[in-house]
């Protein structure tokens, strides 16, 4: 077979909305493009457990502690649905986590922002978590069959995890004055960067017509984020909380929320290592992983100790 | 292999097959990386089977995994294509016929 026929294979294969699997022919760059994509979602739910895992010792009650425990915790087992859906892809752990090490691996830039109050467990799970799953839906349907399962497997049990955010905004949105504020606070500081999340604008999206192309991505970012924006509006009303958009109103042409200018000098600002946090989270990676080296080591040399002596006692 | 390389070596890639519930086959849910079965075991546990997804787990080592190749899946299937009277519903009996 040549090339061409492995490639009228591939495009067959998509024509037809059957998946691609990780023993099938595929063209270098859909290969490059998910392993950037599945690696960089990977990154994004190991880091994500930082600003959340600042609050557990401190969460108000035990049942709040619990919750945010467990949600931290499917976090970390998204993050590996996601790195061995890459690693189908012939690039190893090691390699996705050198990657993330060094700074060529991107994690989504939302998680170089602070946590400084309650409030803002409630607001990441509102938010933030809404806004990853406008974004991981349509990917359940992605082309590459190891992916799309693994995001199956996230949508699950990722729609907890926005319910309880909304729970915690609700209860001090009705609570006390104080409380309502650092409500409305926390949603002021985390509107603008979780509309931000879809992504730049369609027009300034370098790697989306090719996504799009190889049905890796079923929606264009403004798509996405324009839909975000719809259903967030109206679950604000429910908080009683406002938008911080004076520009965001209802376009009746359009049948959607207009809203205002992004501000991308700060989204690349934040992509190209210049948040608020960057350096604390990367670190906080780092220093995870180099202390770990010996616990990691230590299994191998265990197991490998086992087996010698097993083999040995089977030769005997 | 020196013991050094061994140990600086990534822990092996492990298969995970559950049971979701008695009764069911074992299922693919998925791969992790463990040092050995008895981690696997437990680590399958805590990754895929946070909200009671099983009641039984199986976990092998992926190098002991041998998979059939796409590139040869019309030759593979072939023999099956035109053997349609494996089928009950091949047959053609008259409506009246009861119990079968």
């Amino acid at each position: 077979m040549t090339v061409q026929s492995f490639e009228k294979g591939f495009n067959d294969k998509l024509d037809k909305e059957l998946t691609i699997e990780p023993r099938d022919w595929m063209p270098d760059d859909y290969r490059k493009t998910l392993i950037r994509q599945i690696s960089q979602h990977a990154h994004s739910e190991i880091v994500g457990m930082l600003p959340e895992g600042n609050w557990i010792t401190r969460a108000p009650s035990l049942r709040r502690k619990a919750v945010l425990l467990a949600k931290v915790q499917d976090e970390g087992g998204h993050g590996l649905y996601l790195y061995s859906a890459a690693e189908t892809l012939g690039i190893t752990r090691d390699e996705m986590f050198d990657q993330l090490h060094t700074g060529k691996a991107k994690y989504s830039s939302i998680f170089n922002y602070p946590t400084t109050t309650w409030a803002d467990m409630g607001a990441i799970g509102w938010l933030v978590d809404g806004a990853a799953i406008m974004n991981q839906v349509p990917l359940c349907r992605t082309s590459y069959g190891p992916y799309a399962r693994a995001m199956v497997r996230v949508c699950k049990e990722e729609s907890f995890h926005q319910r309880q955010g909304f729970e915690i905004m609700l209860t001090l949105a009705k609570g006390t004055e104080q409380q309502k504020k650092m409500a409305q606070d926390a949603l002021n500081r985390w509107w603008w960067p979780s509309i931000m999340m879809f992504g730049p604008a369609d027009d300034n999206s370098p790697n989306s017509e090719m996504s799009m192309r190889y049905r890796i991505k079923r929606f264009t970012n403004d798509e996405l984020r324009q839909k975000f924006v719809d259903v967030t509006v109206e679950q604000t009303r429910i908080l009683g909380l406002e938008v911080p958009d004076k520009d965001l109103k209802w376009n009746e042409e359009r049948g959607h929320y207009d809203y205002g200018k992004i501000n991308w000098d700060e989204f690349w600002a934040v992509v190209k290592g210049n948040g608020p946090c960057n350096k604390e989270r990367l670190e906080a990676r780092k220093t995870a992983w180099e202390n770990g080296a010996w616990v990691r080591d230590a299994a191998m040399a265990h197991s490998q100790k086992r087996k010698e002596r097993s083999s040995k006692k089977e030769a005997a | 292999m020196s013991q050094q390389t061994v140990n600086k070596a990534e822990w092996p890639l492990w298969e995970v097959f559950i049971r979701s519930k008695a009764g069911l086959d074992h299922k693919h849910a998925g791969s992790l990386h463990a040092a050995d079965a008895q981690m696997a075991m437990e680590n399958a546990r805590d990754v895929y089977t946070r909200r009671m997804e099983g009641v039984s787990i199986w976990v092998v080592e992926s190098k002991y995994v041998h998979a059939s190749d796409p590139g040869e899946a019309d030759s593979m299937y072939e023999p099956a294509n035109d053997k349609i009277y494996r089928h009950p519903t091949f047959y053609d009996l008259p409506d009246e016929l009861k119990h079968m």
